[in-house]
């Protein structure tokens, strides 16, 4: 269960959002520039909210009242960026097991081949990321934040630097993600028929305010 | 004509052991200067950015005179040294070494400054949501990213301190075996009667150390730079 109730000002523009989702995939709808990014940065810690309380499965993340704020690195949410962000000195194999590195988790080869069998990546491992495809960097991108095993997953607009050919070779991933990974996501998408296929819940935000929170049907009107 | 002396010899020995001794000792500092001045907001930022330039501005003698009122046996910190923990500088190929670190210093702080500058803070932030703590992010992300410009500044570093003169002079003097470095042994040489051969050997040397560190430099930048991006 995800609880976000903040506000946050940016420039002259006010973001304040309030929503409860249990979804296993929540989808953040909104044109460009309502503030999604803003507020998935908040939830992912590296942004702070001005005011309010953001906490997960009764965990406090932050809390401006109480002066709680959880760094990013010690939250466990794992966040696929529009732009992939693979470490260009490490070869997607060690791109791959960089979260279990930094977390000191155990080696865990099954949940490794998994992942790598669930988005194909399994010939790519000894690439740099600069020799792979804008689809296949933001595969990696997805493999490497599962493999940090979070306890959610933010997805910025993951298909939104990809022409539509590319997104429709990785919206089967999504889907399969979704289905077998078990990990609650947050997907961030301006696309309504993106959010169809992959969100069970919808919350829906213009210009920093939530106007729409539901089912998949709140898209429709 | 190239036979060198065994004086010229323990000047050259002695300048490459000072100029190794102050990169080395300078680069973890710089490496951590660069990383505040890059990263890094605080109360009186532009101070130490100034502090830092100061010693390319001054003349080399007010700086190695500074040093001398500061680390001498009678200075502040030197007299502390000296009684504490038993360390002299004044005087000493250490205090060679502190004079042509502290003279090197702005020389190479600036490119490792520059290149973590370049590093994206969104690959930082990216390492940060995998569970990176801030120094595993600066050690396993910004580091080897910042690596080119980081050795480049100790190429810089090297070259600036085996070619010190000024402040290594006041400060340390000029004494054959102990703090006659390079450019001190030449110096002498030319107010000597019959030093223009030796002086000549000397310069031919220092210029082939010189040359050898820019050549080095381009060679590792390269290498640290395919190492980053490469494929």
């Amino acid at each position: 269960m995800l609880h976000v109730d903040v506000s946050k000002q940016l420039g002259d523009f006010l973001l304040e959002a309030s929503f409860t989702s249990e979804g296993r995939v929540t989808g953040l709808f909104g044109a460009s520039g309502a503030g999604k990014t803003s507020l998935i940065n908040m939830i992912a810690g590296l942004v702070r909210p001005d005011r309010g309380v953001i906490a997960i499965d009764g965990e406090t993340l932050d809390d401006t009242a109480a002066r709680i704020h959880v760094p990013p690195h010690r939250r466990r949410i794992g966040y696929v960026f529009q732009d992939a962000r693979l470490f260009p000195h490490l070869n997607v194999r060690q791109n791959l097991d960089y979260g279990r590195r930094m977390n000191r988790l155990a080696d865990d080869p099954a949940q490794r081949t998994r992942v790598i069998d669930l988005l194909d990546i399994g010939k790519l491992l000894d690439r740099r990321p600069g020799r792979l495809s804008g689809g296949e960097r933001q595969r990696v991108a997805f493999g490497r934040a599962l493999l940090s095993k979070p306890r959610l997953l933010l997805l910025d607009e993951p298909l939104g630097a990809l022409d539509e050919g590319r997104k429709h070779e990785i919206l089967p991933y999504l889907v399969r993600l979704r289905d077998e990974a078990g990990i609650p996501m947050v997907y961030v998408s301006h696309d309504a028929a993106e959010l169809r296929q992959l969100a069970t819940q919808i919350v829906m935000l213009r210009s920093g305010h939530i106007t729409a929170f539901g089912g998949v049907k709140v898209l429709t009107s | 004509m190239f036979d060198i002396s065994p004086t010229e010899w323990t000047a050259i020995a002695l300048s490459l052991r000072v100029a190794t001794v102050a990169t080395l000792i300078a680069t973890p500092i710089g490496i951590g200067v660069a990383w505040l001045l890059a990263r890094r907001d605080f109360w009186g930022k532009s101070l130490i950015d100034a502090l830092i330039y100061l010693p390319l501005v001054l003349p080399p003698v007010v700086t190695g005179y500074l040093l001398l009122l500061t680390f001498g046996r009678r200075g502040l910190v030197g007299a502390w040294l000296a009684n504490q923990l038993g360390i002299v500088l004044a005087f000493r190929w250490t205090g060679a070494a502190l004079a042509c670190g502290v003279m090197s210093f702005p020389l190479l702080v600036r490119p490792m400054r520059l290149s973590i500058e370049a590093v994206d803070r969104k690959l930082e932030q990216a390492a940060a949501t995998l569970g990176a703590a801030p120094w595993q992010v600066f050690l396993t992300v910004t580091l080897p990213l910042a690596l080119p410009g980081v050795l480049a500044g100790m190429v810089l570093g090297f070259a600036k301190a085996i070619g010190e003169f000024g402040a290594t002079i006041t400060f340390v003097s000029n004494i054959p075996g102990e703090t006659q470095t390079i450019s001190s042994a030449i110096y002498s040489l030319t107010q000597t009667p019959d030093g223009d051969a030796a002086a000549l050997r000397l310069v031919v040397v220092s210029i082939l150390i010189a040359t050898t560190a820019l050549v080095a430099s381009e060679v590792f930048a390269r290498r640290a730079t395919r190492r980053v991006h490469g494929n």
